[in-house]
């Protein structure tokens, strides 16, 4: 198995690793059962992210999709993050092997799942992206079928 | 620095080996099954080859059959085992949950076509109990298939004990030894093996070449239809440099086989004793009755593969059970059988020894190991989760 030069650059020198202990928004998915955990904490300005961090546990490929999640959307409005898939970190790490695939949707399913943080704690209904992870990769044992 | 770790996985060819091995790409280079002189000399290289082998596992050369390695063989006698069963009537077989794939995937073929599997289990240090397999054994057990020593655990398998039991039911029993030839010292006859498998390129042999030893008295069937090759019972021109490097090879193992245990056996003792240092560290398999070279860990709260790309980036050259290791989402069934979580089976790291290796090489997968393992916690919500318990 071959990892692009991206994927190796963002899995020896993450960005945005650590946690941010006045987090407005925390979302957290995976389970260690599956072998990949993804924590990412948000600080959340009006409609802005002003800050990112992060925290896995997996393979290589699940580290530097969360970090180049991260990357992505950090300084982006609420609105431009929800229309964040994971094609585009898969793009943006110019490409991932196919049984690293489901890395790329547990990263793009944590940033939703803070994004759905902080919608509740602010009674904000949420949107149609938020109602919960599609089990679509199958990766995380909780597929909705 | 390069560390090379992964001796369970294929070893360096020796020297000795590759030597033995060149004059016949070139020179004597002829079909053994030919009349003329340079097929000759390859067929008399063959015979030197076979006697030695069977030799140095107490046996007789006719009970020894070249193979394409490790998996041909355990292919092999799985299936002619369980044909020789099935025509007797008895479709019950039994094995153990941590042998190689190239054993376990037969046994659910079998499965698959209507014999009934015992899979025995190896509880907490990875080996089997003897009164075990004494109570699996029923009138229809066709054969009981225990690997000598575990690729990745490193156990080492009661197989003189699990012999003795089986030539006593008069139950037929085979042991994938790959990991043990050249290694542990085999005797086939004070054993009670009926068959063995052997791959040489776990001794510092060559890839893509084995035996299969079968006792004589049983009669095994052909596996692959072609020529004459093997007796008649395994066709396709045989690999002779293969052959003759793997001979080299095993004599050369033989040889230095008390001097490479203790110097090998020291290294992972000390690799051992420095690992369980670290804190939450699990070692996998039995401290004593294991593999000179196996050194098999879990640290909790990291997962393998992010070690192995770090080591490497290090020079070190290891290997992982962990599921992103594997291509599958599961973690390895050899860990799982041990009784280890999920979670705890996917930070497990294999580092495998061999005579080649330096205490040099030693103190720096000490020095950065737990490097790596502290800056990986560091960033793992499992390993948070794991220090809020604690507190
Ligand atoms: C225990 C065991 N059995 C069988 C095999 C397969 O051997 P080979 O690679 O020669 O086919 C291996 C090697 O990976 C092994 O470790």
């Amino acid at each position: 198995m071959q990892y692009s030069e991206k994927v190796m650059d963002h899995f020896s020198n993450p960005r945005n690793v650590g946690k941010i202990e006045d987090a407005d928004a925390v979302g957290e998915v995976g389970n260690s059962k599956c072998g990949d955990i993804m924590k990412i904490y948000l600080k959340i300005d009006g409609e802005k992210i002003t800050d990112v961090k992060f925290n896995t546990f997996g393979c290589g490929a699940a580290v530097a999709t969360s970090s180049m999640a991260t990357e992505l959307i950090k300084g982006k409005t609420l609105d431009e993050v929800l229309k964040l898939t994971n094609k585009a970190v898969i793009e943006a790490l110019d490409g991932l092997p196919p049984a690293k695939i489901h890395c790329s949707v547990l990263a793009e399913e944590a940033v939703k799942a803070a994004i759905a943080d902080y919608y509740k704690k602010n009674n904000i209904p949420l949107s149609d992206e938020l109602t919960g992870c599609k089990g679509c990769c199958g990766a995380c044992g909780q597929k909705e079928n | 620095m390069i560390v090379y770790a992964d001796n369970a996985a294929t070893t360096a060819v020796s020297k000795k080996s590759m030597e033995a091995m060149l004059p016949y790409f070139d020179k004597y280079y002829g079909n053994p099954s030919s009349v003329h002189q340079i097929g000759r000399e390859a067929a008399k290289t063959l015979i030197e080859a076979r006697k030695f082998i069977a030799q140095t596992l107490g046996a007789d050369e006719k009970e020894i059959y070249f193979t394409s390695g490790g998996t041909e063989a355990d292919n092999w006698a799985i299936t002619f085992a369980a044909n020789m069963g099935a025509k007797k009537g008895k479709k019950h077989l039994i094995t153990t949950k941590i042998e190689h794939h190239a054993v376990l995937y037969m046994f659910e073929k079998l499965e698959k076509e209507g014999f009934e599997v015992t899979y025995l289990d190896v509880y907490k240090d990875g080996i089997v109990k003897i009164e075990d397999v004494l109570n699996a054994i029923r009138e229809d057990t066709a054969f009981v298939s225990v690997m000598y020593a575990n690729n990745e655990i490193g156990t080492i398998q009661p197989i003189a004990e699990i012999g003795k039991l089986c030539r006593e039911k008069g139950v037929l029993f085979h042991t994938d030894a790959v990991q043990a030839v050249g290694h542990l010292p085999i005797n086939v006859k004070d054993e009670n093996i009926d068959m063995l498998s052997l791959s040489a390129h776990k001794f510092h042999g060559p890839k893509g070449v084995g035996a299969l030893y079968c006792r004589k008295g049983i009669k095994l069937e052909s596996f692959l239809l072609g020529g004459g090759q093997e007796m008649g019972k395994r066709a396709s021109t045989e690999n002779v440099a293969g052959i003759v490097g793997m001979a080299a090879a095993l004599n050369q193992s033989a040889a230095e086989m008390t001097e490479n245990e203790k110097k090998v056996k020291a290294m992972r003792d000390r690799l051992i004793e420095e690992l369980t240092k670290v804190p939450h560290s699990i070692l996998n398999g039995h401290r004593i009755k294991r593999l000179p070279g196996n050194v098999n860990f879990c640290f909790e709260g990291i997962e393998g593969e992010s070690m192995l790309l770090l080591l490497d980036m290090k020079g070190i050259c290891a290997s992982s059970g962990s599921a992103c290791t594997s291509g599958s989402l599961d973690p390895s069934h050899v860990l799982l059988a041990l009784g280890l979580p999920h979670a705890t089976a996917h930070g497990s790291l294999r580092l495998t020894l061999s005579e080649y290796n330096s205490e040099n090489e030693i103190d720096y997968i000490i020095e950065e190991l737990p490097k790596i393992i502290q800056r990986l916690r560091e960033m793992s919500p499992v390993w948070e989760s794991i220090i809020k318990e604690e507190e």
